[in-house]
């Protein structure tokens, strides 16, 4: 029998008139994310990014989704008010046919993670820096059908497959393993 | 590993086309911190005092912040220096927007440019590639389109872009470095760019910055940002509402102008016009206003929204972003009254980048001459009638020194003498031949004598801060205020304030002592020292009243950016007198005396001779300078400067000193 159970779910709005173009988000997002928390910042590594475009007033922070191994077959691209947005602009894909989304040293994708945190932030980083409330944060609790879920791997887990998968679709599987060996025999 | 800063500047010869990458010494980031310090300490190391500012010789120096980039909220200065062809003093000039973080994050602390390169270029910084590129195309372009042309050229929409238009490439001495809402436009550096024949600087970087002690750090930017909050529900009293918040002042934000239209003159600094802002006027001025401005936008890491994006149907050109009171400078020197105007002659005038402060005082200046048979057909054929056609004649003329444009683009100071015939009459608001503000006010202040004076800067607006301009009349307010006051430096300036007033005994001139006077002084101008160091911007610091970073705050967060441990004193009185110091010497070594420390001569009307004397020695002696306004030999060797008064010596400026007294 299948009973329900509550799910809680975080949502970033986002006020793309509310935005200043100040770029905060990206610098914090990529503090809190150093290997020492805020040891460091480099918005290229941000898991947002705002494309801006002054004179075109386009100001719009997109967030880090999945990765992706292939681009998608055809392309979007939208006109609002007037405006012209590129073709991919709204894609949250760390995606191979744009820099977006990856490390700039090693190419490794990134995914935003809403700053998941032991103990947990207030707010994800980015909402909290971001004071003209272009972006604000809401948690809510919806029912969901209680079925037998996914089993929770711990996020490095994950984000380690991520990165070998990432990996593997840009030097080839074979490569990646051999690497993998040596580095195993080394040890 | 450095932290804060990048340990790297980039060399570029563009004489011979040579880039080099080196390694910063950290001492003296200990000596100078960054910014203004270690670029006046460049400047004053390797280009001889005798050097023309538009020969190759000159270095022009785009020095970042020493926090620009970091988490410090609004830290994204950067600080262009070089030598004036205007003042033929130091000059330095900041502009915000996104060029110094990105600099970082390429790599680098500072670009120094040095030579003169054969044909009009750009620069491409792209972390460590490097290029020098033809800008043949881009001859005569104004601002926006060379920063879109650029960065359609290298297909990255991130890349940063700092460049000159047509006036900085005919080297007009006030013609200025813009770069995305912002310009480093004081005291003729886009000029200095233009002799290079540098059109553009593109900068792009994807390299972390470090933070020496994150937790402490973000602790601090943190509060920082919890004051700024605050004082957007809290805005200051009994001031007016433009400087009752923070940021620059909130021109693009707030329409209310009764304060600059009335306190401020009209024409060439001539006029006030203390009924000009009525009803009527402030609806239409709404209007024009709410129609103009398409978005508030910020600088890098800021939530101050200061500039906007401006699109108005009667432009020019189709948009360009704008900044501070720009809107208002053309309107009052053109004594037009139509804010339209503003924004129209605005837009092109940045195209061809011009300093909006100095360009319109320049025109007034001419129109007042041509008013006054100084100026005639002959030298302005087909001169419109009207103010607002003839602003717009003149700033083509200016531009590309057409005609007697070529006089009238060296500033008000050297055309006045260049035309002659009683022209000199009509330079009435420069010092040090720069363009001032055009305020012009009753009674003397001692304190804005002083800075008026003295400052390194030339500009009053890079000097003063943090205290308003006037007392406030009722004794309760005045003691309201200082409550929360936290940010004054010392219980003697908090009391000088609980006790100023309006007249009385306790009013200017003789108000307060000589002491308090010198110590309200070297305050306000400490914390622009600070901020042209760190590259924080003034209007978070030391600009506004109540602002969120102050003289408590700022040591410990230097310290916990960049590893050094440098408490208040450290910082106030070793490090930027320092800095201070330095930059005196360098305007002393290029022939500056105590005979140009002083403010335009109608500045205000009630003037005492003796009194203000008397100011002077009393602040060069608190500064350890000579009656010259020269720092001593002792005040230089205890700032580790010995080697500067060892040249000063050398050079025989100390005896000129004394034989002008003498004599
Ligand atoms: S912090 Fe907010 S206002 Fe600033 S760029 Fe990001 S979304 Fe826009
Ligand atoms: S929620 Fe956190 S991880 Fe996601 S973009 Fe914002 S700061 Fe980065
Ligand atoms: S306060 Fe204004 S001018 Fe200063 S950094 Fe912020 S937005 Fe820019």
């Amino acid at each position: 029998m299948m009973g329900k159970k509550t799910k809680t779910v975080k949502v970033i709005n986002i006020d793309l008139e509310k935005c200043n173009g100040c770029r905060a988000c990206e610098m914090i997002c990529s503090a809190f994310h150093a290997s020492e928390k805020y040891s460091s910042n480099n918005p290229a590594r941000s898991r947002i990014r705002m494309i801006r475009r002054p004179l075109e007033d386009i100001y719009l922070p997109i967030y880090a989704g999945e990765y992706t191994a292939a681009e998608c077959m055809g392309r979007d691209k939208y006109v609002i008010d007037g405006k012209e947005y590129d073709e991919c602009d709204f894609c949250r894909a760390s995606c191979p046919s744009r820099e977006a989304f990856k490390e700039p040293d090693s190419g490794l994708p990134l995914k935003c993670d809403m700053c998941e945190d032991d103990p947990p932030q207030e707010e994800p980083l980015c909402v909290k820096w971001c004071l003209s409330d272009a972006l604000t944060y809401e948690i809510r609790e919806e029912e969901v059908e209680d079925e037998e879920e996914e089993e929770q791997k711990d996020l490095t887990q994950k984000e380690m497959e991520r990165s070998i998968k990432a990996l593997a679709d840009r030097y080839g599987l074979d490569k990646v393993a051999n690497s993998m060996a040596r580095l195993l025999k080394k040890e | 590993m450095r932290y804060a800063e990048t340990g790297y500047n980039l060399e570029i010869d563009l004489s011979s086309g040579n880039i080099e990458k080196v390694q910063t010494d950290p001492a003296l980031t200990e000596l100078h911190l960054g910014g203004l310090g270690t670029n006046a300490r460049i400047l004053w190391d390797r280009v001889p005092p005798e050097t023309d500012p538009l020969a190759p010789e000159n270095l022009l120096i785009f020095g970042t912040g020493l926090l620009a980039g970091t988490p410090a909220p609004g830290a994204n200065r950067t600080i262009v220096t070089t030598y004036s062809p205007q003042t033929l003093l130091m000059a330095y000039s900041m502009m915000g927007g996104f060029f110094a973080p990105e600099l970082k994050y390429a790599g680098y602390d500072k670009v120094i440019f040095s030579g003169r390169s054969p044909e009009l270029v750009y620069i491409w910084i792209n972390n460590d590639k490097v290029e020098i590129k033809d800008a043949s195309h881009l001859q005569g372009k104004g601002v926006v389109e060379t920063e879109e042309l650029i960065k359609q050229e290298l297909e990255d929409q991130d890349a940063q872009v700092a460049s000159i238009g047509l006036a900085g490439e005919n080297n007009v001495y006030y013609a200025s470095v813009e770069h995305a809402r912002s310009s480093a436009s004081r005291a003729g550096i886009g000029a200095v760019m233009g002799s290079k024949n540098l059109k553009a600087v593109a900068v792009r970087g994807t390299k972390d910055l470090n933070i020496a002690r994150p937790e402490k750090f973000i602790e601090l930017c943190n509060e920082v940002l919890d004051y700024i909050q605050w004082r957007a529900d809290n805005p200051v009293q009994h001031v007016p509402p433009i400087l009752a918040g923070l940021g620059s002042p909130q021109e693009m934000a707030i329409h209310d102008e009764a304060w600059h239209t009335t306190a401020f003159s009209w024409g060439n600094a001539r006029y006030r016009r203390k009924e000009f802002w009525t009803e009527e006027v402030e609806d239409e001025w709404f209007r024009v206003q709410d129609g103009a401005v398409q978005r508030l936008i910020s600088c890098y890491n800021c939530p101050m929204k200061c500039g906007a994006i401006i699109a108005y149907p009667t432009l020019e050109l189709s948009k360009y972003m704008m900044k501070c009171y720009s809107k208002l400078t053309y309107v009052m020197g053109a004594m037009a009254d139509n804010l339209e105007f503003g924004f129209r002659i605005a837009g092109l005038a940045q195209g061809y980048g011009v300093d909006s402060y100095t360009a319109p005082q320049v025109m007034a200046f001419a129109i007042e001459l041509y008013e006054n048979g100084i100026l005639t057909d002959e030298d302005l054929p087909d001169f419109p009638a009207d103010n607002e056609g003839r602003f717009f004649y003149l700033l083509e003329k200016i531009v590309r020194r057409e005609g007697i444009g070529d006089v009238l683009a060296n500033g008000v100071y050297w055309a006045a003498r260049q035309i002659g015939g009683g022209a000199e009459a009509y330079d009435s608001n420069t010092i040090k031949k720069h363009e001032q503000i055009p305020i012009k006010l009753g009674m003397l202040n001692p304190v804005f004598f002083l800075m008026h004076s003295t400052g390194e800067k030339i500009n009053i607006t890079q000097i003063e801060g943090q205290l308003p301009q006037a007392p406030f009349p009722e004794k309760e307010d005045r003691e309201e205020f200082v409550k929360d006051w936290f940010q004054a430096p010392s219980e003697n300036i908090k009391d000088f304030f609980v006790k100023w007033e309006p007249r009385g005994e306790y009013a200017f001139p003789y108000f307060p002592d000589f002491q308090t006077a010198c110590e309200l002084v070297e305050w306000q101008e400490t914390m622009h020292y600070i901020d042209d160091t760190t590259g924080i911007c003034a209007g978070l610091s030391s600009f506004p009243i109540k602002p969120p970073y102050h003289i408590h705050n700022l040591p410990t967060l230097i310290s916990a950016g960049t590893g050094l441990d440098i408490d208040k004193d450290e910082l106030w009185n070793k490090i930027i007198k320092r800095n201070r110091c330095l930059l005196r010497a360098i305007n002393t070594r290029r022939g500056l005396r105590r005979k140009d420390d002083r403010p335009p001569e109608d500045h205000w009307k009630k003037r005492f001779p003796e009194h203000e004397a008397k100011l002077l020695d009393e602040y060069y002696k608190f500064k350890g300078w000579n009656s010259e306004g020269i720092p001593t030999r002792e005040t230089l060797r205890s700032l580790d400067l010995d080697h500067v008064g060892e040249d000063l010596e050398k050079r025989g400026i100390y005896d000129d000193g004394q034989k002008d007294e003498d004599s």
